[in-house]
């Protein structure tokens, strides 16, 4: 590939698409659960996708990754059914239920036939609503996360990726990986797995987008057989996030051909009114799917790596402006020195009208292009409600990008880029790079 | 739970999907293909839902097809092809599809390269003129190789050399394969990756870099009329190479000695063992086997009532994982393979014995027949869930006309693999297991294990 797909762009904000032609209806249930449908009948299936703010930040204090083994606990017995009996049920439906636990979320993303919809739903209902917890799945499946655990121990990119956390985060939850440590997990008994599980999925944070063969009708009767038995509400999330950036470089040394970089400072809120002029500003820097300046200056122009990005992150409880690049242990320094040097000569001096234009073309002309089944139509309105967006936000999006000028990007550019605090983590043996160098 | 499970499978090779992709009738309806005058093929995909289009370019060309010496040079002119040509700047392609608000890439493998773009579709004009320019006028500086072979080399730290797992599947690979250039990694060798020519790069280029030897699939919001009318625009007026060879690569010989091999590596927290056999691949016309391979891999390692997990992982709790693996895709001999994830304190050998004996109760059993009923079930369903997806189903064209399939072939595929009756499963199952002398059997593990 000319260019790596970064998967963890996912997780950060991203403008959310529509195209005018999609009709989202807001459909509440007897029961007042509330859901956001697009009717697709050309396809006889449903893409269903359930949101539950919290996440892994609710674990509780020494219980680190109890929320994420109970995610992975839904699916390994309910009812009366054991793991392969729950298994099996679901393949005999061919329908496709996935659980996961994020740092500010809970997920649950399920697609099922038409032809047997009320079968799966009820499959659905008994892995959220009566899942057993039996102490012999809690085992297997704790081995599996324990394995995941120490892998990531070896990859560089987790290790990268964990040391910034734990730098940047201080105390709070998102410093440390919601699946836990060895230590913790170790000792999560089935307690604990059952007070993540009532603790995660309540009613009151709950987000849900729904796709495809199905009427608003029908949507509202399985809505509360679905989800009508779920706890109303759960404990307070955790306090916003206090961010440390020392603007350093910071070294965990690890022996590795490639050194993996990440790298970040302080972001902003989708709900800033300068939001959209900072999305402009990081596209042109590092933004992928685009000639970006990080990609022409690392890359294109020096040879220094196969991929450099930058990503505005808006979690619930932090915001953050990051960025990732590896390079040849003998080369990163190099890259380091390049990213700096453009970041303070972006905050010093802006971007121009020209590269300001084509961010322009690129975000509002993508804007329509990302509706693209009904799966991906389901997380992006459940996205949208999670994010306090209104229903009718499509309509204005584009005209929001098209508003932003040049002097509000270029001071936005030099009241929030920071080269000052841009802190660097590099996981592997650079070559030429202090410890803790600054 | 198959939400780790994917952290072990992507250690692995090749891995199926939780069934096999398959296109029903009312899919192969929304499906038109002709050919150029040319001889360059086109296949169009309908989807009128959104006013999106995706463009691809296919080159019956991968890394299999390379000159020995020169490995990842299929891989490095992908790269180059978003360098200058006659009519456009370097990164001019990439920016304009951008400013359109479009995205696009491409990919090499053993038997193709592509290249593809997602646009709105009235801006396919824009796409073919762009595509077709650069299928025959490319322009490279040496500036530009000295450039880019540094960002391939870089490519190949991060998704190779920084990964003990990536780094043993090619020594297995290597080992599987005795004379086919599936042996040799697609992004090439790093000795050989550091001495790649502008010559190389253009050797390639012009051998293969051709209408006649290219496949458009174009897939989204667009009539087959409007396709051809800009192809033959575009693409039409390409003269073809009448000189382009019959594509005969290096086949295997047969394979006498079974072959083991250990990987050590600080870098390895989770040891496994896994086996692969040579295998038939999908050939036109002759798609039976490798159905019932398919099957076969799927009554062996698809999901949690799966033959592996039932025995392994719920059975006598020896695995933390195990399954099995198959991708008839292929032009040439493809690979069959199992493998295991011990649970903490196993050790390999014990692990590898644990996975022979569980093959054996299965030839000795046999297929039950809920399982495989519940597998059809599946793959019928796939053929609804797949119509969501035309992008998914325009890679499976792409991939099946450069992998020596026709469209009837890529068409005819699911109700085959519908036809795969037990006893289909079992004889496959023997013409694998009873070849160990066409396996490779490899153990991954720390450097500090002494076993």
């Amino acid at each position: 590939m000319i260019r790596f797909v970064a998967v963890f762009a996912m997780t950060v904000f991203a403008a959310l698409p529509l195209r005018a032609e999609v009709k989202i209806q807001e459909v509440t249930s007897a029961g007042g659960i509330t859901a956001w449908l697009v009717e697709e009948h050309s396809i006889p299936f449903v893409a269903l996708e359930l949101r539950f703010r919290g996440g892994t930040s609710l674990d509780l204090p020494g219980k680190r990754g109890a929320t994420n083994l109970m995610a992975g606990l839904l699916e390994e017995g309910a009812g009366d059914l054991d793991a392969r009996g729950f298994a099996r049920e679901v393949d005999s439906l061919a329908a496709g239920f996935d659980y996961g636990a994020y740092d500010d979320t809970f997920t649950v993303s399920a697609k099922f036939l038409t032809e047997n919809r009320a079968e799966a739903i009820d499959l659905l209902r008994l892995s959220l609503v009566e899942p057993t917890f039996e102490q012999d799945a809690i085992d297997r499946v704790r081995q599996q996360v324990l394995s995941n655990i120490r892998s990531n121990k070896t990859d560089p990119d987790d290790i990268a990726g964990e040391a910034f956390d734990l730098r940047v985060y201080g105390d709070h939850p998102y410093a440390t990986p919601g699946q836990g440590t060895e230590e913790s997990v170790t000792a999560l008994t089935r307690d604990d797995i059952v007070t993540a599980w009532q603790n995660a999925l309540v009613r009151d944070r709950l987000y849900i987008g729904v796709v495809g063969d199905i009427t608003a009708e029908e949507l509202k009767v399985m809505l509360d057989d679905l989800l009508g038995g779920l706890p109303e509400t759960g404990p307070d999330l955790p306090p916003v996030a206090e961010l440390a950036f020392d603007g350093g470089t910071h070294v965990q040394e690890f022996d590795t051909p490639q050194s993996v970089v990440r790298f970040g400072q302080p972001g902003m809120s989708q709900e800033d009114p300068d939001f959209f002029a900072a999305f402009l500003l990081n596209t042109i820097i590092g933004g992928g799917g685009f000639d970006s300046v990080l990609m022409t200056e690392v890359r294109e122009k020096r040879g220094l790596t196969y991929g450099v990005y930058s990503y505005l992150v808006d979690k619930d409880l932090a915001k953050l402006w990051i960025g990732s690049v590896s390079s040849a242990n003998d080369r990163v320094a190099e890259a380091i020195s390049v990213v700096r040097d453009e970041w303070a000569k972006i905050a010093a001096e802006g971007v121009t009208e020209e590269q300001l234009e084509d961010a322009k073309k690129f975000l509002t002309g993508s804007y329509p292009l990302r509706f693209d089944g009904n799966g991906p139509i389901a997380n992006i309105i459940v996205g949208m409600q999670i994010q306090g967006m209104p229903i009718d936000y499509a309509a204005t999006r584009n005209d929001r990008v098209n508003a932003v000028t040049l002097e509000q990007v270029n001071r936005v550019a030099a009241e929030l880029m920071d080269p000052e605090k841009l802190t660097f983590v590099v996981a592997g043996k650079p070559e030429g790079l202090d410890g803790t160098s600054n | 739970m198959k939400r780790f499970a994917a952290i072990s499978l992507s250690l692995m090779l090749t891995v199926l999907g939780p069934v096999a992709p398959a296109l029903a009738s009312d899919l192969n309806d929304q499906v038109t293909t002709f050919t150029l005058d040319n001889g360059m093929d086109v296949v169009v995909v309908e989807d009128h839902r959104a006013p999106v289009v995706v463009h691809m370019v296919w080159y019956r060309a991968g890394s299999a097809d390379e000159t020995p010496g020169v490995s990842g040079v299929a891989h490095f002119l992908e790269h180059l092809l978003f360098k200058a040509t006659e009519n456009m700047e370097s990164g001019e392609l990439s920016k304009t599809v951008a400013e359109n608000g479009g995205t696009d890439n491409a990919f090499t493998a053993y038997d193709y390269t592509a290249y593809y773009q997602r646009v709105a579709a009235d801006r396919l004009e824009l796409m073919m003129k762009m595509e077709s320019d650069r299928m025959v006028n490319l322009k490279l500086s040496e500036s530009d190789i000295a450039t880019e072979r540094n960002v391939i080399i870089e490519e190949r730290n991060q998704r190779t050399e920084n990964s003990a797992g990536a780094l043993y599947r090619e020594q297995a690979m290597a080992a599987q394969y005795l004379n086919h250039r599936y042996g040799v990694p697609i992004i090439g060798w790093k000795h050989e990756m550091e001495g790649l020519s502008r010559q190389a790069a253009l050797d390639y280029y012009k051998q293969f870099y051709t209408p006649n030897n290219a496949i458009l699939v174009v897939a989204g919001d667009v009539t087959p009329d409007e396709v051809r009318t800009l192809a033959d625009r575009y693409y039409g007026v390409i003269p073809p190479n009448p000189d382009l060879p019959e594509r005969a690569r290096p086949q295997e010989p047969p394979q006498t000695g079974e072959r083991r091999i250990i990987f050590r590596d600080p870098r390895v927290a989770q040891p496994y063992v896994s086996r692969s056999y040579l295998a038939p691949e999908r050939d036109s016309g002759d798609q039976e086997k490798a159905a019932a391979l398919t099957m076969l891999a799927e009554i062996l390692g698809g999901g949690q009532t799966s033959v592996l997990n039932e025995k392994l992982q719920f059975g006598n709790k020896k695995a933390l994982y195990a399954s099995a693996f198959y991708d008839g895709s292929a032009l040439d001999d493809t690979t069959f393979g199992i493998y295991i994830v011990p649970v903490p304190g196993l050790g390999l050998q014990e692990a590898e014995d644990a996975l022979d004996q569980a093959i054996a109760e299965f030839m000795e059993e046999g297929v039950d027949p809920d399982q495989l009923e519940r597998i059809r079930t599946q793959i019928r369903a796939s053929q609804i869930y797949a119509r969501d997806d035309v992008s998914a189903v325009a890679r499976l064209y792409g991939a099946g006309l450069t992998q020596g399939l026709t469209v009837e072939d890529v068409q005819a595929w699911p109700d085959i693999l519908q036809a795969v009756t037990a006893e289909d499963i079992m004889q496959a199952a023997r013409d694998v297991f009873d070849h160990r002398e066409k396996s490779v059997t490899g153990w991954l593990q720390t450097q500090e294990m002494t076993q």
